[in-house]
This record gives C-alpha cells, structure tokens and sequence, in this order.
C-alpha cells in the first residue's frame, strides 16, 4: 500500500512523516518520530495510556490514523516541560506517589493538563470522572487524584 | 534481636521511614523512561504471534509458504525451531511457549512470522494456515474432575495425587493437625459452604514486550519487561539449547506485573526468529493476546466448614481447594489451602488442596498466589457464624488470632508477627466504629502471605567522591530503588541522593530470584545493607592501616570511621569521601557484596474494613469507605507502602466486584479486551486509607516484611462480606457482578 506524506506540529516542531495508511498516530508518534512516551496499553481506546492532544482535544492516539494528523497541532507528554523546569503535575505526581510502575503515567499527565486547562478548580468527583477514561493498576488512583486536586489548587494560588 | 544482635526497636534511623522522591520519578513523568516496547534497533524486524482459535486441537499442518512468499517477510518460526528433549518445567515452559502437537488452548502460540514492518508482519500472520483437528474441550474447574471430562494431557498427574481421581487432576496436597471430628462436635454451630471465584488477570497496562538478538555464534541480547530477567535467561536458554552465560538479559522499565510477569512467553520467540534472521526482532503483544496467552489466576471451586463456640472459639476448621490453573500443573492449591486458615490459632484444622488441568491458559501467579480465593470462602462462613451468633467479627477474629508461637494451620510456629496488631488497628480505627448507613453493609476480612527470601546477588560500588552505585538484580515494580537507596544511605552515613540503584543486567551479578514473593524489599534490601556493612567493613581496614591500628579497633558510624575508645588510640574521624578518595592507592576499589538465599522473610497479615452499598434494582455494588491496616514489619518508605495497599486493595475490588474470564461454550475467551473486562476505573473507587502497623520482621536487620502481597489477600472477604450485610443474603461467587446480585436477591424473595 502506498505511504501517504503528512505535515504536522509536534509539541511545537514541524515534523513531517509518511505513513501506511493503516497505522495510527500512536504508531507514528512511538515508530517514526521517536515519541515512546505515549504507550499502547490496549489499541482499543479503553487504557488512555497513549492519551495525547490534537488541536488541543484529549484523544487517544491509538484511536487516529496517522493520516489524520495532518496540518494539525499535536501535544504529547514529552512536551509537558519544555525546560529545565517540571510542570506542576509532574512534581506532584512525584511528590505523591502518584505513580508505581509509571506506564499510565504519560497518559494521566496529559489528561489531568487537559482537565486543569478547563477547569481550575475541579471536584473530587470531577476529577475521578474525567480519568475515567485512563487505567492504573497498582494505585487505586487515590494519590493521582491527591496529586491532581493540589496541583489544582497550587495553580490557583499562584495566579 | 534483630539480624547483627541489635533491638529492632531501639533503631534509631535517618534515612529509613522517610519520604523521598523516587529515583525513577523524573523519567516516569516526562516520557522518557524506557519500558519493553520502547526499545528499536537497527535492522530489527518485528514478529507476531499466530494463535490457535480452539480450545483444543491437534495441530495436523501449519502451511506457512503464502507468508514466506511475501518480500517483507524474513522468517517463520514452529515448534521445529525450538530445542528437542527436554524435561520438566522445561518442556511445560516450552509446551506454552509453541504449541507442539497439540494446542491446548484458544491464543495458545502455534507459529510465529518476523517482517520489516509490524503490519506486515500482521499481514503475514493472517496468510499462515494451520490446519487443526479440534478436540473435546473443557475450561470449568469441577467439570474438568468429572468422570466424563476429556483428558487433556495424559500422564501429567505427579504421585501425589491418590487413585481414582480423573487424569486431569495433576497435584494433591493435604495438611493440617489434630482431629475435625472431634472439634466440630464441640461447636454450638457448625456452617460448611460452597464457593467459587472465577480467573481475574493480573491486568498491568504494559504488554509483554521485547527486542532480542541471537547470532550464529550462540551470543544473545535480550531486552524485556519481566518481573525476573535471570529466569528469562534461563528459560530462553533452555528452550532453545543455547549456554546460559551466552545470553544477556536486561530488565527494561515494567508496566505492571503484579506476578503476571514471571512467567516467560515471547522472549525465547523472539530470540528463535532473530536466530534464523541474523537480525534483532521485536516482539510485542497487543492487549488481547495478553488477556488469550498470559496471566490469569486459577479459578476456584472450594467448600469450607468451621466450627465455632458460643464464645466465638474456632473448635475445627476444614476446607476443600479446587484449582483450575490451565493446561498446565502449577496452579497454586498447596498456597490456598496452607493460607485458608493461618490467621486462626486452631486445635482442629485440615485442609485439601487440587491442582487441576483445563483448556485454559496457564495460571501465572498473582499477588499472593491462591490466598485471596482462601480467604473469600473461610472469612465468609467466619462472617456468617459471626451474624448467626451475634459476635462482633473482630472481636472473634482478636479471639482466635495466630500469635507468636501459634502453631500455624500448615505446620510451622509462628515466630513474631503482628495479626493481633492489625486487628486491634481495625477495632479502634474510626471507620469501625462509624455508624452504618442504610442500604449499605460493613465488612471485615483478615488476610495471610508467607513472603518469600530467595536466590539474591547485589554488589555496592564506592566512588572517589563518597557516593555509591548499588546493582540490584530484581526489578523495580513497586519503587524499590527507593527503598534500596535509603537503606544503603542509612548504612553508610550518607545522603540518600548519594546512592544511586540500577537493575543490572544478568551479566553482571549472580543469579537472583524473580521480583515476587514480595521479596524484594526484604532480600534485596537485607543484601543491599549486608553489602554496605561489607563496604564499611572495607572502609574501616583502610582507616586503621591509616591510623596503624588493628582493624578490629575501628568502627564504623552515620559515615565516618571511629576508633572504637581510647584503647584504640585518639584519632579523628574519617568520613567516608576521606577514605574514598585515594582508595586507589590504599588497596584498589571498595566494593561492597552479598550473595546468599536469605531465609528470614516474615509471614504479614493484614485486616481489612469496607463498607459497600447495592442497588437491589440493578444489583450495582459500589465501595463506599474502605480501609487497609496491614503489618509492613518495617515501612523503608511509607508512602510507597501505603501504595502496596492502596493497589492491593483496588485490584481486589476489581476481583470482587467485576472481573472475570468468561469463556463461551466454544472454549474461546469471550472479553479479551478491557472494554469487556473492566477493571477499576477512576470514578469507581473511593480513596483508599491506609494504617502501616509495624512488628518488625526478627529475619531482617531493620524488621523488614514484604507488603506488597498480603493487600490483596483480605479485599474478596471484606467486600463480599459487605455486600451480601447490606444485601442481606450471602454471595459465594466471585465477581459479585450485578446479575449474580440480582439472582441472589431473587433467590432470596422467592424462598
């Protein structure tokens, strides 16, 4: 099948690529533009470990073709920080123990900025709905949604 | 006394018990900490898998040619490209890892193709044709022993198992001491039950992944996500009759194996097919094979009966244990039958366990292996007889408990261990005394694991600067390089930001056991302070070849090397960067090592206390408070051990309430996805309070048990005995998903 050329902005660098048209934008992210942060958990969209933004909508790269991107602006985790400083999720994450094993973590990271983005002073519940859609296993979210709720909170005061 | 004859008690720490970030944080956060699937290479080709659709069949011919033929395509590998005559585990390992006459399961491996792309590689797969002749199947625990199931793998059964049970019952076990008779017949009340739980997977969000090289030459390169590289070698080496030196293996990050990755699968695949390509291959599994071929618990058929006095006093207690654990043996029944009735100091208990062989995936161990299903039937008749006689269930549990110097239900006495503890924790914590809201019910389960020491190797390398690089060779699934870090740094008197922990790669230590067992804090951590205690020991030689004193006059204390009194002469202390820097000229390199099979683990309890709601409408069950009080012997880093209990306790809620393998009357896995099999979400779970106890651990110099294990062992109990309290009727099969709720009520109304 024959490869298709797509233009695209990822975390703020033009990039070019091209792709069968059968492979997703995880794929490009993780294969062609050397992106590994965001995982394949399940390629169904039920895990929300490959969580990235494209135009600024949460979407699970699992779930667009690669195709799709173009001329579009796509953020993945690994453009949380873009210096010497961590974004206040990731130090809160740490901070908490807002991670175990960390393979959710990318996806969570750009979820929760996305939530934040929206909305700055969300609920408990705003905030456990809102993941809904991103799989831990060995925390039982409780300390990602403490780490989510103060960062919140931090970002609130600071502004 | 602890290990080195000091009071456990009395140990006064610095480092040890305190919160610092982890060592891996900044990698976990940003995207760049490398787990299984993020490895490439160049060159490398990228393998799938071909599985069988059946149950069970035998595999009559496998035409690969319309594959072979496409130009993408560099390799086909069968069961003809694997070692011949082996053994043992060897051959079961090899037997799961390629299908050899038969398959024996739906997603059991038959072939394997490699190609340029992983679509084409996926293309290839579908054009490789496997003729099979399908076989009678069966895939339910008590339908497998029944006298008409069809046999799966003749001959299996080993001596333990008595006459006249089918072939498919493949291990016995039985255990216990003085005599039920006699202690049931003491009892005011007497409850036997039925329970069964089905098979849950250990669910980490990480595939199994890796990229493997092996050259005509006989040297390989593995990279994988496994919860125990040196087995990974061992296996791959076995199976494909390589020397096991010759292949180096190194733990990539893990995604979660919470046991599920002990078991090797794709690794000695990946490794046949780079073999015949002279190329490196990627293999990486997608979510349903994951589900189809590794992981899932036994499930369960058991049938418990207990005894108890007016008073609350156990008289007897005697259970039955019906593992399915897949077409192989191993499922664990010795481990649920041994763990059925630990908590409970009994005159009168037995116990009978069966390991028995169905259509199925091979069970692979999951957070306290058979312990959770254990405590499901006996802490619910426990709940039940507590109700009838209008005891309060902690109170009976005080009543019975195990204690130092119990003899235990499977043998052993107790040493030290801390039940009692945990139960007095429960009674006096405010969610127990909280009232209890209408439509909802309160549960309360203890919970038992054994911990496990195990084959370990660690070696502490000092720099010339003072700081330290500890190699561990078990790897990091639950922040373990932390606690590594902080133990290291307690023993040498330095920074914890001074150490540095790196899973090494199986060149470069001695053997160690895989991350399970919940060892790794233990005997990594007992291995990682005996190394330090050699590197001081080392460090003292050299302060008393400086101070021309006997080495036996020096000591060493928060990093500085002491003359040990007066006798010993008067002399500053040395800190340890003093020593370090010119160690190249007073003796060459200071290297701190332990090597040995620590045997000192602590048994754990835990008790838990939940409170669930149901909606007699729908039969949902939502978990409303819930509350983990586990003995940690000694928390290294409390926040990452309220994290043990914290993911036990969530996994046990998915067991509980949700997930399960369902398979159709075809043998096929019908919810290989996680849209069908639903494990806990953000929105389904409450937070989760955690109480540390800690009796120490008399095996280990700071008082160290495992934790990450017996979190899981109480949930089923507590949450069943929760729901079917507020549901009013008692719920004996797992998961309580809202269907079997529903029939349970209406068994219940309708008499």
């Amino acid at each position: 099948m024959g490869m298709t050329h797509v233009s695209t902005t990822v975390n703020g660098d033009r990039e070019e690529f091209l792709c069968d048209p059968r492979e997703t934008l995880l794929d490009v992210l993780r294969d062609k533009l050397a992106l590994t942060g965001a995982k394949e958990g399940c390629g169904t969209g039920d895990c929300g470990a490959c969580s990235v933004t494209v135009d600024g909508r949460l979407v699970c790269a699992c779930l667009m073709l690669g195709v799709e991107v173009e001329g579009k602006s796509i953020d993945t985790v690994e453009g949380i920080s873009t210096d010497e400083e961590l974004h206040p999720l990731q130090t809160k994450f740490i901070e908490y123990a807002a991670l175990q094993c960390g393979i959710c973590t990318p996806g969570i990271l750009v979820a929760a900025k996305s939530l934040l983005e929206r909305n700055p002073d969300p609920t408990e519940t705003e905030v456990r709905y809102w993941l809904a859609g991103n799989l831990c296993r060995c925390t039982g979210y409780d300390k990602i949604i403490r780490a989510v709720m103060d960062t919140a909170a931090e970002i609130r005061e600071a502004t | 006394m602890g290990v080195e004859g000091q009071n456990i008690e009395e140990m006064q720490f610095k480092v040890v018990g305190t919160r610092p970030n982890r060592p891996d944080g900044i990698d976990k956060v940003t995207g760049r900490a490398k787990f299984g699937a993020d490895a490439y290479a160049a060159g490398m080709l990228h393998a799938v898998c071909v599985r069988s659709p059946h149950a069970h069949a035998k595999i009559v011919k496998i035409d690969a040619s319309k594959a072979e033929a496409m130009p993408e395509v560099k390799a086909v590998v069968t069961r003809a490209d694997f070692a011949e005559g082996l053994t043992g585990e060897d051959w079961n390992i090899l037997e799961n890892v390629m299908a050899g006459e038969k398959a024996l399961y739906d997603g059991h491996t038959v072939a394997a193709v490699a190609a340029t792309s992983p679509i084409a590689a996926r293309d290839a797969a579908k054009l490789i044709k496997v003729e099979y002749e399908i076989l009678p199947h069966v895939t339910d625990v008590d339908a497998a022993m029944a006298k008409d199931a069809p046999v799966i793998r003749d001959g299996t059964a080993d001596n333990s198992v008595p006459e006249g049970l089918h072939a498919n019952v493949v291990r016995y076990h039985e255990s216990g001491h003085g005599d039920v008779d006699i202690g049931f017949a003491e009892a005011d009340l007497v409850i036997e039950d039925s329970f069964q739980t089905e098979a849950t997977h250990q669910g980490y969000i990480e595939p199994h992944a890796c990229l493997a090289q092996l050259g005509s030459d006989g040297k390989g390169e593995v990279w994988c996500c496994t919860q125990g590289h040196f087995n990974v070698q061992k296996v791959c080496a076995a199976l494909l009759g390589a020397d096991s030196s010759q292949i180096r293996v190194t733990a990539s990050e893990i995604g979660g194996g919470f046991g599920g990755k002990t078991a090797v699968f794709i690794e000695p695949v990946a490794l046949a097919l780079s073999k015949k390509t002279n190329r490196p291959v990627k293999l990486v599994m997608n979510r349903s094979e994951v589900f189809r071929a590794t992981g899932p618990t036994s499930s369960t058929s058991m049938d418990v009966k207990i005894g108890m006095k007016k008073d609350g006093t156990i008289t007897a207690a005697e259970g039955v244990f019906r593992l399915q654990g897949g077409a192989f043996p191993g499922a664990p029944m010795e481990f649920t039958a041994m763990c059925a009735f630990a908590p409970y100091n009994l005159e009168n208990v037995n116990q009978i366990g069966y390991d028995v062989i169905a259509n199925r995936p091979k069970q692979a161990a999951y957070r306290a292996p058979g312990s959770p299903m254990a405590a499901f039937a006996v802490e619910s008749i426990i709940d039940e007889l507590c109700n009838k006689l209008g005891l309060d269930p902690i109170e009976v549990r005080l009543k019975n408990a195990s204690k130092e110097g119990t003899r235990s239900s499977y043998g052993p006495r107790f040493e030290r261990i801390g039940l009692v503890e945990t139960l007095e924790e429960a009674k006096n914590h405010p969610h127990y005394s909280a009232p209890i809201e209408e439509g909802h019910g309160r549960g309360v389960s203890c919970g038992f694991w054994f911990n496990h020491g195990g084959e370990t190797a660690v070696t502490l390398a000092l720099s010339e600067d003072g700081t330290a690089a500890l190699s561990v060779g078990t790897p990091d699934i639950g922040g373990s390089r932390a606690s590594m870090c902080q133990m290291v740094a307690e023993e040498l008197g330095i920074a914890y930001d001074k150490v540095r922990t790196t899973i090494a790669d199986t060149a470069t230590l001695g053997y160690n056991e895989v991350s399970h067992g919940s060892r790794v804090t233990y005997a990594s951590g007992l291995a990682a302070i005996k190394a330090a205690r050699d590197a001081t020991d080392k460090l003292c030689s050299r302060a008393a070849a400086r101070w021309g004193i006997d080495k036996e006059a020096v000591y060493w204390e928060n990093g500085f090397a002491k003359p040990s009194g007066s006798n010993a002469g008067e002399f500053d202390p040395i800190p340890l960067e003093d020593l370090t820097k010119d160690m190249g000229a007073t003796g060459g390199p200071i290297v701190g090592h332990y090597e040995a099979t620590p045997e000192g683990a602590g048994v754990s309890f835990a008790t838990h206390i939940v409170d669930a709601k149901v909606d007699r409408e729908t039969g949902q069950t939502s978990v409303v408070r819930y509350t983990v009080v586990q003995d940690a012997g000694k928390a290294i880093h409390p926040t990452y051990v309220e994290g043990q209990y914290q993911g036990g306790a969530a996994q046990g809620i998915g067991w509980a309430l949700n997930e399960e393998y369902i398979y159709g009357d075809d043998g096929r896995l019908q919810n290989s996805g996680f849209l069908d099999y639903r494990i806990p979400v953000a929105s389904d779970l409450p937070m989760i309070d955690t109480v540390i106890v800690e009796v120490p651990n008399p095996g280990h110099p700071y008082g160290v048990r495992g934790v990450g294990e017996t979190s899981i062992c109480p949930p089923l109990a507590a949450i069943a005995n929760a729901v079917s309290n507020a549901a009013g009727v008692r719920l004996k099969q797992l998961p309580m998903s809202p269907p079997r709720i529903l029939e349970a009520l209406d068994k219940q109304a309708n008499g």
